[in-house]
């Protein structure tokens, strides 16, 4: 396939961010929306007297998942064939592709609703669905906005974050037909995207949609949302496609018990979602009479054999590590080029693809490692230790490898290290000069160490090392 | 705080109408919150009783399906009982049983009045999962009328589902 | 009591006066440091910009040069982080030391100046040292603590992030920044000279903005002339 996969970033990290840093409006969003969600966050995790422990449990159950994936995935299969539906394989993303569009032409459909999924972010699919004639619909409400703009989503939980609703409202204006409310308010908004959908619910042939949790056990389905749109979806048409990531998959029913307790609260901040749907297979005379599931590798079996990097597909796609990531907050989920962005992204993104994949090099940089994302994983994935995994495994610029390696020398003889300390006061000497007039820092270095004085001044060697005023007043008697 | 009292603080959070009787007192109660309705959606099994004080006509789901375009008329109200309600969240479960029906009866009209007795009431979502009676029957949890979150991450009511949720608590 | 000090390199090379305040205030509680000369690195700053090899030739090192010392201090949060994660050493934070492994809060310093307190992310969350600094801090004579609002927020420093992202680094030290002169606080303090070199580098910057140290420095200081 000649183009680019939605998880490839096109641009390196740092200039994409700084592009995006650019823009005030979308920082002023970006930042007021993740505070409002980090609070609702914290107070309802709070309420939760047994939280760490339940995130313990779910670690471990999605490690049970993907210790025993294969095994896993033909009970499920069973299960669901069992109950009606049809379950099919997709070994990557083209092949995924393949397999809806084939499915959706059987139909004769011309287009498709869509219930907001990552897995069909991942693997392009409504560019597949254009490409062959069929029209897909998005029908989250942000998901519709982020369409009608000709934008791509920023974040994974709410895609148009980086809209505010006087941007929403003169998007509405312009591009949805009807469309004449001239307040605001959120509510007037949600009403308007449900007068404009709700034809095109009651008329859908196919419905597409991903899943949160896929049970083993039962072969059930379980899909979280909020607005009524995937009900609408996974109850109306008579066809329904589900692409499902062979991850989703947990043991026994009895474990969404902790999942769907971690998964509101960590995502909206919300002690429940309005609307969660559990679905096994086919019900006679009630919602879809065809069931498809198309279980989707891409990638995934590859990163979990990864021994430190398989726990970024404990991921639950809660979105709770992109609200507390400052870097996140900063540069806005384009910046990631990527479905996935923030931490998580930056972390998955590399490993789906492998890192030599355009620039998804430079995601695992682009962390200060605070550990404020794995503070907040409800299924404890330790992302900074896997953002280090990747940069040690990965590919790094030659005079970065030498600098690194002549520094790690000196520092591991102590005379060499004593030396370069008092080589580099003496050189610094000059320097020092030319800093007292601002305190005692440098204003201006040359490059590489030059993007640090673009933004702070740079301190100077000690006049007296450490270890030259400890010989001096603890080993001269 | 016990589970009804819970549960009845924490739907009426949602911004779902919370409203609190007695078993005799429910037909007159029920009555009251569809007064306004064009006619009434019922589904198969819906305990006779409830409907006795009923004022306005009902739209039975029987031996011919409603269709969601039947569903989709102006004015509409659905009335259901539910499987299981969870304290903790304020969440009613559907699973498609006697007097709540199929899936699409609580999703395309604008008005769902829900029945919920103390007993059903559990305390979080494992004890959900254990009192299921089927895990594998469609299962709907509604917490609260339809409403997102994708507007400046404020929760707003009113999307796709019903904008209005009426939840009649029945205490002995 | 024998602690063992890692300065940490640099410290050893660019912030001494952590080091120094450190033995100071150690033997001014009685107690004997002692400096283990073939010390440098612990191998976070390899580690984390992606070289493992190093890192652990340099983890290794720390190790042995280290190895019988019962009681390890260091005055930087994210090197005793990276100690305890790679390495087998009885490492503690100074804050650490004092509070729990000695059991002392008042260190019966002075510093009669507004202070506000920055806990840097290591210190934060992967030692959870809480509110310990603050704790010691509060009880230094003359000395006002003034909170930091969105104290939990990273400045931006990440080792080599502020240079390979500086765009995005710049403007978290910029939000820090101005945090940090909102406190009108005469001193920003912090258990990591890392941050406090990025977060100085920055307030240098700004007109009558805090000036950054090390709360070593503050807990060693008595007030009389040094």
């Amino acid at each position: 396939m000649s183009r680019n996969l939605p998880i490839v970033a096109i641009t390196p990290f740092p200039v994409a961010a700084a592009h995006e840093l650019g823009d005030a409006q979308l920082r002023a969003n970006l930042g007021r929306a993740t505070r409002t969600i980090r609070d609702k966050r914290a107070r309802v995790v709070a309420e939760v007297a047994d939280w760490e422990p339940m995130r313990d449990r779910a670690a471990a159950v999605k490690d049970e998942v993907l210790d025993n994936l294969a095994e896993l995935l033909a009970r499920f299969e069973a299960a669901a064939v069992a109950a009606g539906a049809t379950v099919h394989h997709a070994t990557d993303a083209a092949h995924a592709n393949a397999i809806v569009t084939e499915l959706v032409k059987a139909q004769r459909a011309e287009s498709v609703v869509k219930i907001k999924s990552m897995a069909t972010q991942e693997i392009g699919l409504n560019e597949a669905l254009e490409a062959a004639g069929v029209t897909p619909i998005e029908t989250d409400l942000a998901e519709l906005i982020v369409q009608l703009a000709d934008d791509t989503p920023s974040h994974i939980l709410v895609p148009a974050i980086h809209y505010n609703r006087s941007q929403i409202r003169e998007l509405f204006a312009r591009r949805m037909p009807g469309f004449t409310a001239t307040s605001d308010e959120p509510a007037v908004l949600a009403g308007a995207a449900r007068e404009y959908l709700r034809r095109t619910f009651l008329a859908a042939k196919v419905a597409v949609c991903g899943a949160n949790f896929a049970i083993a056990e039962t072969g059930s389905l379980v899909i979280v949302e909020s607005e009524g749109n995937g009900r609408m979806c996974l109850t109306l048409p008579e066809t329904l496609i589900a692409v499902v990531g062979v991850e989703k998959l947990l043991p026994r029913f009895a474990d969404l018990g902790d999942f769907l307790r971690l998964l509101p609260r960590s995502s909206t901040g919300e002690r429940m979602n309005p609307y969660t749907s559990i679905f096994t297979g086919v019900t006679p005379g009630d919602g879809p009479q065809r069931l498809h599931i198309v279980l989707l590798d891409n990638g995934r079996t590859q990163v979990a054999q990864d021994p430190v990097g398989r726990a970024a597909l404990r991921c639950i796609r809660c979105s709770a590590c992109l609200n507390v990531c400052p870097v996140y907050e900063r540069a806005g989920g384009h910046a990631y080029g990527s479905v996935y962005p923030g931490p998580i992204g930056a972390i998955l993104s590399p490993q789906l693809t492998g890192q030599d994949a355009g620039f998804n090099k430079t995601l695992p940089y682009a962390s200060t490692l605070c550990g404020a994302c794995y503070d907040v994983c409800p299924v404890k994935i330790n992302i900074p230790e896997i953002l280090v995994h990747l940069r040690q495994t990965g590919p790094k610029p030659a005079a970065e490898r030498a600098a690194m390696s002549t520094l790690s020398w000196l520092m591991r003889d102590r005379r060499r290290w004593r030396a370069a300390l008092r080589a580099a006061r003496s050189g610094s000497a000059p320097l020092r000069l030319i800093a007292r007039r601002h305190g005692g820092t440098l204003r201006r270095v040359p490059w590489p160490l030059s993007a640090w004085t673009a933004h702070r001044d740079a301190p100077l060697p000690a006049a007296e090392s450490f270890r030259d005023w400890w010989r001096r007043t603890h080993e001269s008697s | 705080m016990n589970l009804p009292e819970l549960f009845a603080e924490r739907a009426g959070d949602y911004r779902a109408g919370m409203h609190h009787c007695t078993e005799a007192e429910l037909p007159a109660v029920l009555a009251g919150l569809l007064a306004g309705a064009s006619r009434v959606v019922l589904p198969a099994g819906i305990a006779e009783p409830w409907l006795t004080g009923l004022s306005v006509p009902t739209l039975p789901d029987g031996t011919a399906p409603l269709t969601a375009g039947e569903l989709d008329e102006a004015g509409l109200s659905v009335l259901t009982g539910c499987a299981v309600a969870i304290a903790e969240t304020g969440t009613i479960v559907l699973d498609a049983g006697p007097g709540q029906g199929r899936r699409l009866l609580t999703l395309v009209p604008d008005h769902h009045v829900c029945v919920v007795r103390d007993e059903q009431i559990v305390a979080d979502v494992p004890d959900m999962i254990s009192a299921l009676p089927d895990p594998t029957r469609p299962l709907t949890m509604i917490s609260g009328p339809s409403a997102t979150s994708d507007i400046e991450l404020n929760r707003v009511e009113g999307v796709h589902g019903p904008r209005r949720l009426d939840i009649v608590c029945v205490h002995p | 009591m024998r602690i063992a000090l890692f300065v940490t390199c640099l410290n050893d090379a660019l912030f001494p006066q952590a080091g120094i305040a450190t033995v100071t205030l150690l033997e001014r509680l009685g107690h004997t440091v002692a400096f283990p000369a073939a010390q440098s690195c612990c191998g976070q700053m390899h580690a984390n910009t992606g070289y493992a090899a190093p890192a652990r030739q340099l983890e290794r090192l720390t190790e042995a040069a280290f190895a019988g010392h019962d009681v390890i201090v260091s005055p930087s949060g994210s090197c005793v982080a990276h100690l305890r994660a790679h390495t087998g050493l009885p490492a503690y934070e100074l804050s650490e030391l004092l509070v729990d492994v000695l059991g002392v809060t008042d260190v019966g310093a002075t510093f009669p100046h507004r202070v506000t307190y920055h806990p840097t992310c290591h210190g934060l969350r992967m030692l959870r040292l809480g509110d310990r600094p603050a704790t010691l801090l509060r009880a230094v004579k003359g000395l006002e603590l003034i909170d930091l609002p969105e104290p939990e927020q990273c400045c931006g420093f990440g080792g080599t992030f502020a240079l390979k992202n500086a765009a995005v680094s710049g403007a978290m030290l910029a939000d820090k920044c101005a945090n940090a002169a909102a406190t009108g606080a005469e001193y920003l303090a912090a258990a990591d000279n890392s941050c406090l070199a990025h977060i100085g580098g920055g307030l240098a910057r700004h007109r009558g903005a805090p000036k950054p140290i090390h709360y070593a420095e503050i807990l060693a200081a008595t007030g009389a002339p040094s």
